[in-house]
């Protein structure tokens, strides 16, 4: 066995890490969380988390930068918001779950080589840049693709049965005035 | 006849092919009409927020510019749709740096966005603007061996719960009482379904969505009622995966709302996209069937 030190050194956390979400809309009060946990017992996704809502609060909230960002916890928020309303603090939960998933995609940090989550989400952010809407048919392909061909097949019988009932659209879904779209992003490409 | 500006979002065009077919033919039955936004685009869903922040919003604020120079209510069936579009309006309002950078944006193509738009659920709108008794009114075919499980899920009424409560809404359930159905207790009315996570990591999906099943049928219900897209994939799309897992429950129809509520008019099957369903309900829809008042008179002819 390989003896490793547990516990973390003080210099060795991130302290601007919380100031960084003070910073992101809802996340302003994160300070004054209460350790209540709340958020962890109306989790439907908690007993899946590494890390649990309270606990990953905390953790940010000391400045463990890397544990949070790479944590399965952050990808398996499904936005569902029953912590956000429920939050006696009004910490807003989902919104910082969303900007830890924005942090740890800019940073390139992940759970696990291959995890289908941030394909996911990177995959719908690219079509959605480039036709202005998605089509769910080619974005689960693309997804597939990228993360393991095996889902392809398991998916295939979804798909037949999407063909079957006429729900399989396979045509583009495309915004007319696409010129719109890309003069949005290059302004707020330029800001940022 | 009210008009209202339709955001029809993504999935309706694909997967929710029928809640579209419903929700128009409905919308028609009672005098009212939908007029789809030109050009509009994706809302960004719960995807887009987790790779950019002012891009989501901004795609968002595209919608509500364009929605805005028409003058009327945004009506947006997908519940993912109508909680972005709310959210961005919040958030638009609430933060003062990124109203400018959003407002920015929009004018480098030309749109611009006052903040006027007025963001609806049908859910909310056959409530509130035909209300429960005009609604009774148009029963024509009570859907007296219904019994409804009637699920919500989350972003219908979370984090803005702008016409019901948040864990616990009624809305729908005094809306399926009205059209004659018995509705079930269902405490898992605002519990996750999941969203993507059925297609990004199925085991997960595939509990969460087994956990909403099983409390249908322990509750005496025959089918589910759902008022957006991906609740209603999840459940329907996926039911033969958990059955095949869990091997301790039946078949269960889903329906949208919208469904079920132009059943109740008299609306034919086919036009509210009944043959699309995955999980058949014949006997159900047969209980249903529209009275055949017009062959009587003729027979009495015949008789004399």
């Amino acid at each position: 066995m390989k003896i490793a030190r547990k516990v973390k050194y003080e210099t060795e956390l991130d302290h601007s890490f919380h100031d960084w979400i003070s910073t992101v809309p809802g996340g302003e009060s994160i300070r004054e969380c209460i350790q209540c946990g709340t958020c962890s017992s109306i989790c439907p996704m908690s007993v899946y988390m590494d890390i649990s809502p309270r606990r990953i609060i905390a953790m940010a909230d000391a400045g463990f930068k890397k544990e949070v960002l790479s944590s399965f916890t952050i990808w398996l928020c499904s936005s569902c918001y029953a912590c956000t309303v429920n939050c006696p603090k009004d910490i807003k939960i989902t919104d910082v779950m969303y900007a830890f998933k924005r942090r740890a995609i800019e940073e390139g940090y992940y759970p696990s080589r291959k995890f289908t989550i941030p394909i996911l989400a990177k995959s719908f952010a690219n079509m959605v840049k480039k036709n202005g809407r998605t089509t769910e048919s080619r974005l689960v392909m693309t997804m597939a693709w990228k993360s393991g061909i095996g889902r392809l097949f398991r998916m295939a019988p979804l798909g037949l049965k999407l063909l079957k009932t006429g729900r399989f659209k396979w045509s583009k879904e495309k915004v007319g005035n696409r010129e719109q779209i890309r003069k949005i992003f290059e302004v707020l490409e330029a800001e940022a | 006849m009210k008009t209202y500006t339709y955001y029809p979002g993504c999935s309706i065009k694909g997967t929710a092919k029928q809640y579209e077919e419903s929700l128009l033919a409905v919308f028609e039955a009672l005098d009212l009409k939908l007029e789809e936004l030109s050009d509009w685009n994706c809302c960004g869903a719960t995807m887009y927020m987790a790779v950019d922040e002012e891009m989501s919003f901004a795609l968002s604020a595209r919608n509500l510019a364009l929605a805005e120079k028409l003058e009327r209510d945004v009506v947006a069936p997908c519940s993912a749709c109508y909680l972005v579009l709310l959210k961005t309006q919040d958030y638009i309002r609430k933060y003062p740096e990124l109203r400018i950078k959003i407002g920015k944006a929009l004018a480098a193509a030309d749109l611009v966005y006052h903040g006027t738009v007025k963001v609806r659920h049908p859910l909310e709108v056959f409530i509130n603007d035909v209300g429960l008794e005009e609604l009774q009114n148009r029963v024509r075919v009570p859907l007296r061996s219904f019994k409804i499980a009637p699920y919500y899920g989350c972003q219908i009424v979370r984090p803005y719960p702008n016409f019901d409560h948040s864990c616990y809404p009624e809305t729908m359930d005094l809306l399926f009482e009205t059209l004659g159905a018995d509705v079930v207790d269902y405490p898992l009315k605002t519990r996750c379904c999941g969203g993507s996570l059925t297609g990004t990591i199925e085991e997960v999906g595939l509990r969460l969505n087994y956990i909403l099943l099983e409390e249908a049928h322990r509750r005496g219900a025959n089918c589910i009622v759902t008022v957006c897209p991906l609740c209603q994939f999840n459940l329907e799309a996926y039911q033969n995966r958990i059955l095949k897992k869990y091997n301790n429950l039946n078949e269960m129809p889903v329906f949208y709302f919208t469904q079920l509520m132009g059943l109740a008019f008299g609306i034919e099957p086919e036009k509210l996209g009944l043959q699309r369903q995955m999980v058949r309900a014949d006997q159900l829809l047969a209980s249903v069937q529209i009275p055949v008042e017009k062959t009587r008179p003729e027979k009495v002819e015949q008789v004399a």
